[in-house]
């Protein structure tokens, strides 16, 4: 295959995976990685780092849209930064340490783990109405607008989340990924934060995390342009046209589809790992 | 009933989205001008990533970035328009810095602060 046709079907996958990743609200990340090492067969390093720069590229170009949806808590998202970016940094230097099996392994846990949350409809729970004192410290308590105008809400078990985000860093560090799922998860169950301010939030903590693995990704020579650039571009326009098809199609059953493929994918990099073909 | 302070939150939030999607689109520009030179000068070259080589010293820190692309080369402005999309999250960050400062909100100048030096370690620390 020479550089011409690589680079259309590469960036014809990454468009793929943008679209479908904004239609279901996993994001691209989770299988453009598989996508590129099992299909592609692209050694899985040069995978990761296309696949963190494209993930920058997704969370910035959706901030816009997201405003429609309501507020991310700025607050929230700051101080949670702090965990994901130090743990974006410790994954990433793990992932220059480790062999590609490994990672190959790990991909494949959290993609089955992707799958199973991902079959699950989230629920959103209401908090209870007692202000948390250290999250009414740190000013994390917020409002949101809902159709009876605007709701207050208040944070809880900040310690819990902060760990959880430390653990979502590491993963978008050490595979490329957004881990969007951990970060809304972390924000939705842990803290009880309105699953829309939690969705919103984490596509803007997304950035800064990935950010900060894709510095010492690029210093480490794990960004090759050639391979990032049709990534880059496909996965963008792939998750602009997604998000612009989201209003009018249902989802659900589109969700059940990515859920068995991100199933497929993970069982396919675990066995790879094992038998040494990654 | 939104307080003052809320507003001021918002308003802020219009202006990194705005501010991330020029950077984003400036990214995407590059990136697409330098594919296009990289697939006319290169393109029926055979494509190789099975092999890990690791990119060279040259295409891995922005001195070389920078030198690489004012050079014309397709792989520098590539990688030009990537370290752009990068500075974006790290330009959103140092504007909180500056939002926090208007709002005297000290303990949040903080937390963002040590979040921008994280980003700075990341991309210039390991890099020098």
């Amino acid at each position: 295959m020479n550089n011409l046709e690589f680079t259309v079907l590469v960036g014809l996958g990454s468009f793929m995976a943008g679209f479908l990743g904004a239609l279901t609200g996993l994001g691209g990340g989770v299988v453009l990685v598989p996508l590129l090492a099992l299909v592609f067969k692209v050694d899985i390093r040069y995978a990761v780092g296309a696949s963190l720069v494209s993930v920058i590229a997704t969370s910035s170009g959706a901030a816009v849209a997201y405003l429609k949806d309501g507020f991310s808590n700025i607050r929230i998202g700051m101080f949670l930064e702090v965990a994901t970016t130090v743990g974006a940094l410790v994954g990433a230097f793990i992932a220059t340490r480790v062999s590609t099996s490994a990672i190959g392994a790990v991909f494949g846990l959290v993609l089955l783990y992707s799958g199973y949350l991902s079959s699950r409809t989230p629920v959103d729970h209401p908090s209870d109405e007692q202000p948390d004192r250290l999250a009414t410290r740190l000013g994390m308590n917020g409002v949101y607008p809902s159709l009876n105008g605007p709701k207050s809400y208040f944070v809880h078990r900040v310690p819990l989340g902060f760990g959880l985000m430390f653990g979502a860093g590491g993963l978008s560090g050490l595979l490329g990924i957004g881990s969007g799922a951990v970060k809304v998860l972390a924000m939705d169950q842990a803290m009880g934060v309105p699953f829309k301010v939690s969705t919103t939030t984490s596509n803007f903590m997304i950035g800064v995390t990935a950010a900060a693995s894709a510095g010492v990704y690029l210093s480490r020579g794990y960004v090759d342009p050639g391979l990032a650039m049709p990534v880059m571009l496909g996965v963008l326009a792939g998750s602009l046209s997604g998000a612009r098809v989201l209003v009018r199609t249902k989802t659900r059953q589109l969700r059940w589809v990515f859920a068995a493929v991100i199933v497929a994918l993970g069982a396919e990099m675990i066995y790879g790992a094992f038998t040494g073909k990654l | 009933m939104f307080k003052k302070s809320d507003w001021t939150d918002q308003k802020i939030e219009i202006i990194i989205a705005n501010l991330l999607r020029a950077g984003v689109s400036l990214a995407a520009l590059v990136v697409l001008t330098g594919g296009v030179i990289f697939l006319l000068r290169h393109g029926h070259e055979p494509a190789g990533y099975h092999v890990f080589a690791g990119e060279p010293s040259d295409l891995r820190n922005w001195k070389g970035i920078l030198h690489f692309a004012f050079a014309l080369r397709a792989r520098g402005i590539i990688q030009l328009g990537l370290l752009i999309l990068i500075a974006t999250p790290v330009a959103r960050v140092a504007f909180s810095v500056f939002a926090f400062l208007l709002e005297r909100d000290w303990f949040y100048v903080g937390v963002a602060t040590f979040v921008l030096l994280v980003l700075f370690y990341s991309l210039l620390g390991s890099a020098l």
